[in-house]
């Protein structure tokens, strides 16, 4: 039996039209369509090109979360154990378009999913994380080059084959890290790489460090007396028995709790589910972390308008910037629709 | 200084009327293990087990991992400022009972605690599978202070590991170590033409289960100070900490600190190894910044060319990691560095939580978020519930059949960062 495969590709290699047919609509088409033709002969014997889904650029890029939902509803009934996309060369929309579909049809579907783009093709920054993209030249007259590098990613894929390097397998380096056991302990790697440098030999650092984002701090809060302030931590600060489960570390979560008529974080009823330091003193006296209780005294005195009545939390210990970065936007979006003006955020 | 390190390699344990070595075999006499560290009135009930390479056994929650070793010549005891007294070691004639470890459990004190797996996947990803482990069960009495039952439990299983290779003195070694460190002046004068170069040895020090311990002086409280590399292997580094199992070094990985033995097998060869600065990690910038600043200083000093720099644990130490660093390499002394990851379960998030970009020679020792599923086990040593609450585990990480799923970070010793196992990342 071979592997069902669901091809993707825009209106243009369908060949209904160009930048005039970009608004067409999606739809699926039994068997293959345009360089699906080129795929059928690279894939061989071990996976069959079932389905096309052809949707117009313009349609796809006005409303790309409905239309990816849309095309893997379609996709569905073809029962596919694999999606090709492309390649789209360096056409941006078309790329985006790929990679909108593919990182849903990994998450939606859980299977695999290849593209192939010029490396400066925008939806390569926007997607490598999410799937494979394999590099190709910047226009179709690298197609024949395209293709079989693509057939032969995505049947490694479906047999579960182990890939190796980026430049060996010929995707575009997805930034993703993943464990392996080397042959040599890491402390020898590292008293090898120690002498290399020493010499002046060659060596390859085993992790490039990261580049950070810098964000900016707001402007001063001009008007304290009109401010409603909130407190959100990474210290990991919940009522006692932890409610939600918030993770020691590797937080995959948040919690949102209620302090109206709390003056003080007693030890009865908060602590900290924090993993990462000497959680004694935050357990004693959660305001060392969170400090709600000067909060209601300058609250008091009229410093500013109000506290507002619910604090956030999770464990910044061991937790993805991924993850810290989704939970920053949630805990923003819900303090602006309570009306927040200014937000302390106290770390550990 | 001269260390010879007289290792009587062990394959079994049992239990027996006596504790003696003979032909591969550590027999115990149990009671009187038990007698040694029982009296702590902050313990109330001390148990052991036996646990061997290849068994359908599980241990945890695991506080640390000792090594038997007993000082038969020359000044001091192992263990220094713990269980011997404060002089200084590192020279004469110590028994090493190598392939035995002393394994702490019983009840958690504090969530970073971890699980061996004696066989299995989980088996691969820590060194401690391949020990024959007598494993030591602490409970701890009702409404104890953290910090009190912390100490109560390292100090038993540095008890029973020096117990242990005391009463096998005598016993022939199957192999004898010897590391010979010269004083500086002479040091500085041998191997002409090697580059001299010294380990920059990053200690955990960040309060309650996460401090270390030198000559038994908490290092949250030291100046980074200059430390013979056969010092540490008679026990003048001991963990008190408990950073995400993973990552944190336990005492038998200082004990056998792998980067020290590959620092010497390149010496005289590659390079001229002077030993260790030991500094810490505190959680005040202050601290960062006078550590590093005076780490930095002693390489000076000593005219090193090159500085190999190894973190413990993760996160807020990055940062120390980060400054030790660019301070080395800025004052024109060159830098390798080994450390672990924290990228996601996904793998898709940046690894560490801070970066320069003179860290160009880095080590890792693998993505501790990375998830293992760990398949159920005959046997369990300790309370496999802890599994759901430990770093690394979450709400439903034990499973009714005793599978437990979790990061690579509840795994003892798997990210090491002294570098005592072959995991390593690589970008795909």
């Amino acid at each position: 039996m071979s592997y069902r495969i669901i091809h993707y590709i825009n209106q243009f290699y369908a060949g209904i039209g160009g930048e005039e047919k970009a608004d067409v609509a999606p739809e699926i088409r039994e068997g293959v369509v345009g360089p699906g033709m080129a795929f059928k002969g690279a894939l061989g014997a071990d996976a069959e090109i079932v389905a096309t889904v052809i949707c117009g650029d313009s349609y796809f890029a006005s409303n790309m979360e409905k239309t990816s939902a849309e095309i893997i509803e379609m996709m569905k009934k073809y029962k596919p154990d694999a999606v090709i996309a492309g390649p789209a060369f360096n056409a941006g929309r078309y790329g985006t378009a790929c990679g909108a579909l593919c990182e849903a049809v990994v998450k939606e579907l859980g299977i695999p999913a290849v593209g192939g783009m010029y490396p400066e093709n925008p939806g390569v920054e926007m997607y490598k994380k999410s799937f494979y993209i394999v590099e190709t030249p910047d226009s179709a007259a690298g197609m024949r080059k395209a293709v079989p590098a693509m057939a032969g990613l995505l049947l490694k894929l479906l047999k579960g084959e182990k890939l190796g390097t980026p430049a060996e397998e010929g995707y575009i380096e997805r930034g993703v890290r993943k464990n392996k056991f080397y042959d040599k302990l890491a402390a020898e790697r590292v008293v090898d790489m120690f002498t290399a440098k020493l010499k002046g030999e060659p060596f390859v650092t085993e992790y490039p460090m990261p580049q950070f984002d810098r964000v900016d701090p707001q402007p001063a809060v001009k008007n304290m007396k009109n401010a409603v302030i909130a407190l959100v931590t990474s210290g990991g600060i919940c009522p006692v028995g932890n409610p939600d489960h918030i993770e020691a570390s590797s937080a995959s979560k948040f919690g949102e709790y209620d302090i109206t008529g709390i003056d003080d974080l007693t030890c009865d009823a908060f602590c900290t589910a924090h993993g990462g330091y000497d959680a004694t003193y935050a357990d004693e006296d959660s305001d060392r972390v969170l400090p709600v209780d000067v909060l209601r005294e300058m609250e008091r005195e009229g410093v500013f308008k109000k506290l507002h009545n619910k604090f956030y939390s999770t464990v910044g210990n061991g937790t993805a910037v991924a993850s810290s970065k989704r939970f920053g936007a949630e805990i923003a979006s819900r303090l602006i629709a309570d009306g927040v003006t200014a937000v302390i955020l106290t770390s550990t | 200084m001269k260390l010879e390190l007289h290792k009587v390699k062990i394959n079994r344990l049992a239990w027996g009327d006596k504790t003696f070595a003979k032909d591969g075999v550590l027999t115990v006499n149990k009671e009187e293990l038990l007698s040694v560290i029982s009296g702590d009135e902050r313990l109330a009930r001390v148990d052991a087990d036996l646990a061997h390479p290849g068994e359908s056994v599980r241990i945890m929650p695991v506080k640390d991992v000792v090594e038997p070793r007993f000082k038969m010549e020359g000044p001091g005891g192992v263990f220094p400022g713990m269980v011997s007294d404060v002089d200084t070691v590192g020279e004469g004639k110590t028994l090493v009972l190598s392939g035995a470890a002393v394994v702490t459990t019983g009840k958690i004190v504090r969530f970073q605690e971890g699980i061996i797996d004696m066989s299995g996947p989980g088996a691969e990803y820590t060194p401690y599978s391949g020990t024959c482990n007598i494993v030591l069960i602490l409970d701890n009495v009702e409404n104890i202070d953290k910090h009190d039952h912390e100490t109560a439990c390292r100090m038993a299983g540095l008890k029973a590991a020096a117990y242990l290779a005391e009463k096998c003195t005598g016993a022939p070694a199957d192999e004898v170590e010897t590391y010979e460190t010269p004083c500086f002046r002479d040091a500085m004068a041998a191997h002409p033409g090697l580059p001299k170069v010294a380990y920059l040895y990053m200690l955990q020090s960040q309060g309650l289960l996460h401090d270390t311990y030198l000559y038994g002086v908490d290092v949250k409280k030291i100046l980074p100070t200059f430390l013979n590399p056969t010092e540490v292997m008679d026990g003048a580094i001991v963990s008190g900490n408990c950073v995400s199992a993973c990552d944190k070094n336990n005492t038998y990985s200082h004990q056998n600190n792998p980067i020290i033995s590959h620092m010497f097998k390149r010496h005289g060869k590659d390079i001229n190894f002077l030993g260790c600065i030991v500094t810490n990690e505190n959680v005040t910038l202050a601290d960062k910044k006078r550590s590093s600043s005076y780490s930095i200083k002693l390489a000076r000093t000593l005219g090193v060319e090159g500085l190999l720099i190894s973190e413990e644990g993760f996160g807020n130490p990055d940062a120390d990691l980060i400054m030790n660093c660019w301070k080395a390499e800025r004052a024109g002394i060159k830098t390798a560095l080994i450390t672990d990851e924290y990228a996601g379960q996904d793998g898709a998030s940046q690894s560490l939580a801070d970066s320069c970009p003179e860290a160009d020679a880095c080590v890792t020792a693998g993505n501790a978020n990375e998830v293992v599923v760990l398949p159920p086990m005959d046997k369990v040593i300790g309370y496999p519930e802890e599994a759901n609450v430990i770093a690394g585990g979450w709400q439903g990480s034990l499973a009714a059949d005793g599978t437990i799923t979790v990061e690579l970070q509840a795994i003892l010793g798997s990210t090491s960062e002294l570098g005592f196992t072959k995991l390593g990342a690589y970008t795909i």
